[in-house]
């Protein structure tokens, strides 16, 4: 496929140089090469979307203005509700679930004149780091195939590295946008708690779950938070605009920022890959050769964060996933003895492994007896996190360390071993418990050819500068150039 | 047995349904009887990804009747979940209010002996989603119909001070004038709008030794006769098994039955309170509610005087029994209507006839409400002065209303139409009481004899006078007249 962006793209086709069936014709001839390899998708929408295509280019024919991602085919991660096709969830349990309604992103998307060309794969209901958790299929890491795309949004990620989409939606509630798009070399951006709708977002960590943009440009990224981003009245956790402003991420983008300040946490950084701290260090170089200063931060609480994340998510995923029933809608099971097996056979046949696994660590700790112990302690624990950030941030215009501390790492290399997976989200989950965005950009390669990304966070709802410092950075490499070979 | 003394506790969980346009977090509307399923949408039906969006409406009714039942309202309240699996309850957990409800420490004042009242302490209140309903008639499948899913609850816990079955009878009926009064409950019971589920037991004392009964908690009763028969049931069968068992409350025997309507008997649904883990924790999907200074006393701004209050003011304002100032309060719209006509110039006890004797039998009549029937409290106001200033009877004045309501005529109209002003020309009286007294000479003979009969002997007379003028005499200008001829 070409390497034009979204937005090359875009533009491509609002001066008629080429034209969105064009581009949505060729996305799927690529799709039906590559995608039995790659994975990336749990449904994709042919007919529909060259219907669509065909639709923008007669608007775009007839003179029409049209939205800011006219034509462009784009991908979205399957655990947002589109009322069409299914919204599975990467989960038996809702394998066959048509949604009656549209995700407010979705409509955003759609009014932005957007081709919606497909859902992509996940961790079931999101919950896991290397898309491996999936109930209904795997997706492989386009950068070699034997390895794991990263995860909760590893077929979003995949998809938009493999060049099977332009742009892509994925939802991030420790790290499931960030760590696949390092993962995949790509971008990915979490913003800011309440910046974007989860009005349609299937549930996992209501007070975690974000959904992002993940795109194969900063500039793509930028347009997509155009687009999705602001208060939305179906949403009570979205923000006021009135309070946090919601800006034109593209305006100012290439405008560096002066005196940027950059801080960084020595030692939590330690634990990374030595390959991947080596990249990380050699991109703060280059932002020490934009003049950029570096501020050493004491994140005294960051240790305690993946902890505290396993409680908040499992908690609230305990009480999110309880409508998975059988009752209403979603697998029920075919013979059940009595009503209660109504609820304990479809559960235990719907659900995987790590949902399982999350749903009763969860339930225990909500339980009487064992909250203030674990719950409300974790609760406590997120708010020194925050204040870590908070105090941190009087330092510094943003924070960077790795995403993740490993490249892409082998296929079924972790799956028995839940902790070790869990440790995969040590450097993302921190941004999803204090709230703050956090970006994920290409920085390099291990001597395996595989991805590194770097992650930027800064404070609650400077997106803007965010990606103005992502671009900074973006403006002087070319890791974000380079596709894999498949 | 002889020495065998009991005293009974009883504290009220009361559900009350809202009187909202639309569900307590979705823009459903409100529908009794609806079609099954048809008033639904992705959040009430707790489909994947929908969110619940506070209904404001709801909050502001709750801190209302939170400050009607004398309660503080935080300034900071928050929405929990409650789980639980229930084919009903279609996310599988319950927004609810936990360990910050909306109103708290307040009390209600119920009608007790001799005028007075009687304070019972109100626990707390909070905000609740109400549940579907499970249907059990088709065959071997149950069905699940959500048109009430997310109805808004305002659910009221006392304190258990009640002592009898008449006192709770008399908090729920209290409670249900004062959330009609505020307009934050239809409280139709029929329709399910007010739920009761009373906590029951019994501190008896024998022999010098006190004992408590096992508490009972008699699940959703819908009527106040329920209501109270449950608890008179219970009353005697807590007696009876104490007497027989000698069992006493210890922890985790408290116990919940159901009412028999047909059979008028609890009934035993779960023998210990299961170990309910309801596992409570904040929901993430809403924002917390504050309160400031501003909000409350805006809210405060739209209290009015409640019934009780209004009943002992009628009483000692106005002068009316207590059943009439009773039955004139009942009502806001009535109470209203009666106090208007008042401000235009109607003596408040007449006033009060003719709604009691008149309005309201026939707005009961025509099954409408007092303000539908026609006239208006101007209208009566007249009437009234017209039998104040006796320029009609009483009973005239009755017939007159009557006829107001049949004809939508003014009072004066109508008087003369039917021939009912009173005559009250003293020349023309005289001549009817010469005439009277001539035609009777044995009664007036009865009369000078003095004593007994001579009270029995002028009540005649007037009667003739009254026949005579088919009614019309002004009773007191006929009597004078009477008095003086007998002199």
């Amino acid at each position: 496929m070409d390497q034009l962006s979204a937005k090359q793209l875009r533009d491509k086709i609002a001066a008629h140089r080429t034209s969105s069936v064009e581009v949505t014709k060729a996305v799927f001839a690529r799709i039906a090469k590559i995608e039995p390899i790659v994975g990336a998708y749990i449904s994709t929408f042919e007919e529909q979307a060259i219907a669509r295509a065909a639709e923008i280019d007669k608007r775009i024919a007839g003179g029409e203005k049209l939205g800011q991602l006219a034509g462009v085919p784009v991908a979205v991660k399957d655990n947002m509700c589109t009322t069409f096709g299914t919204t599975t969830c990467a989960s038996k349990i809702l394998a066959n679930f048509h949604a009656p309604y549209n995700a407010t992103v979705v409509e955003k998307l759609l009014a932005a004149d957007a081709v919606i060309i497909g859902k992509t794969n996940l961790d079931e209901f999101a919950m896991g780091s290397s898309t491996e958790n999936s109930g209904l299929k795997q997706t492989v890491n386009p950068w070699d195939t034997k390895r794991v795309p990263g995860g909760s949004s590893g077929g979003s990620t995949a998809a938009v590295a493999a060049g099977l989409c332009y742009a892509a939606l994925g939802s991030d509630t420790g790290g499931s946008i960030r760590q696949p798009a390092s993962l995949c070399g790509v971008v990915g951006l979490k913003p800011t708690y309440g910046r974007v709708s989860r009005y349609g977002l299937v549930a996992y960590g209501s007070s975690l779950d974000q959904i992002g943009p993940i795109t194969q440009t900063v500039e793509d990224c930028a347009l997509m938070l155009n687009i999705i981003a602001g208060h939305d009245t179906a949403d009570s956790t979205s923000v006021d605009e009135k309070i946090a402003p919601v800006v034109d991420y593209l305006a100012k983008l290439d405008e560096p920022v002066k005196g940027l300040k950059i801080g960084i946490a020595s030692s939590f950084n330690a634990g990374a890959d030595e390959q991947v701290r080596k990249a990380i260090d050699e991109a703060i170089k280059t932002y020490r050769n934009l003049d950029a200063t570096i501020v050493e931060i004491d994140m005294p609480h960051l240790d305690y964060a993946i902890a505290a994340y396993y409680m908040v998510a499992t908690a609230e995923a305990s009480s999110n996933l309880a409508r998975y029933d059988g009752v209403h809608y979603g697998h029920r099971t075919r013979e059940p003895n009595d009503y209660v097996e109504v609820y304990t056979k479809s559960r235990a046949e719907g659900f995987g492994k790590e949902v399982k696994r999350r749903i009763m660590l969860g339930t225990y700790a909500l339980s009487s007896g064992y909250y203030d112990a674990y719950y409300l302690k974790a609760l406590k624990v997120r708010n020194l996190i925050r204040g870590d950030f908070v105090r941190a941030f009087e330092k510094c215009d943003c924070i960077m360390m790795p995403v993740a501390p490993t490249t892409a790492f082998k296929i079924g290399e972790k799956v028995d071993d839940p902790l070790k997976m869990y440790l995969s989200d040590i450097y993302t989950i921190a941004a999803n418990l204090a709230g703050i965005p956090g970006i994920s950009i290409p920085c390099g390669f291990d001597d395996k050819q595989l991805p590194i990304g770097l992650q930027i966070l800064s404070p609650a709802f400077s997106e803007e500068k965010l990606l103005r410092i992502a671009r900074m950075y973006e403006r002087q490499t070319n890791w974000h150039k380079k596709r894999p070979l498949i | 047995m002889s020495n065998v003394d009991y005293k009974v506790l009883v504290g009220l969980e009361i559900h009350v349904q809202l009187y909202t346009r639309t569900k307590m977090f979705c823009g459903c509307e409100l529908a009794f009887g609806a079609e099954p399923n048809s008033r639904v949408c992705p959040v009430c039906l707790g489909m994947p990804g929908s969110l619940p969006v506070m209904n404001k409406q709801a909050v502001e009714f709750s801190m209302l009747a939170g400050l009607a039942l004398n309660c503080q309202i935080p300034s900071f309240t928050k929405w929990d979940r409650k789980g639980y699996y229930y084919p009903d309850l279609p996310k599988n957990y319950q927004i609810s209010q936990y360990d910050l409800p909306l109103a708290l420490n307040g009390y209600i004042e119920i009608p007790a002996k001799n005028g007075s009242f009687k304070k019972i302490r109100i626990r707390r209140a909070h905000l609740e989603e109400d549940a579907g309903k499970n249907l059990h008639t088709a065959g071997n499948f149950s069905q699940v119909d959500l048109n009430r899913a997310g109805t808004p609850l305002l659910e009221i816990v006392t304190e258990p001070d009640m002592n009898n079955a008449a006192e709770v009878r008399a908090l729920a009926e209290e409670l249900q004038r004062i959330v009609r009064y505020l307009g934050v409950s239809e409280a139709d019971m029929q329709k399910g709008h007010m739920r009761f589920e009373p906590n029951v037991n019994l501190v008896i004392t024998r022999a010098g030794q006190q004992f408590k009964t096992p508490i009972v908690e008699v699940k959703n009763l819908n009527s106040f006769r329920a209501l109270e028969n449950s608890i008179d049931y219970e009353i005697g069968r807590q007696l009876d098994r104490f007497l027989e068992t000698g069992e006493t409350m210890e922890m985790g025997n408290k116990s919940t039955r159901g009412w028999d309507d047909a059979k008028e008997v609890t009934v035993l649904q779960r023998e210990k309170e299961e170990a309910h883990d309801y596992r409570y924790f904040p929901d993430p999907d809403l924002v917390p509610v504050q309160v400031n200074e501003q909000w409350l006393n805006e809210i405060k701004s739209r209290l009015c005087e409640l019934p009780s209050k209004k009943r002992l003011r009628y009483i000692k304002e106005y002068g009316l029994s207590d059943y009439d100032a009773g039955v004139l309060t009942n009502d806001r719209p009535v109470a209203n209507f009666f106090e208007e006509a008042v401000k235009a110039g109607g003596e408040p006890k007449r006033v009060c006839n003719l709604l009691t004797q008149v309005g309201l039998k026939l707005a009961n009549a025509r099954g409408c409400a007092i303000t539908e029937l026609g006239p208006k409290p101007d209208d009566i106001a007249q009437l009234a002065k017209m039998a104040q200033t006796g320029e009609i009877g009483a009973t005239a004045a009755n017939t007159i209303l009557e006829e107001m309501v049949k004809t939508g005529k003014a009072p004066q109209k109508l008087a003369k139409k039917l021939n009912l002003i009173q005559k009250s020309d003293a020349g023309e009286l005289e001549a009817i009481v010469d005439e009277v007294l001539k035609s009777n000479p044995q009664a007036v003979a009865d009369f000078k004899e003095g004593g007994k009969k001579s009270g029995k002997a002028k009540g005649f007379l007037l009667g003739q006078v009254m026949q005579k003028t088919k009614g019309r005499a002004n009773p007191k200008v006929a009597a004078e007249i009477l008095d003086k001829k007998l002199a």
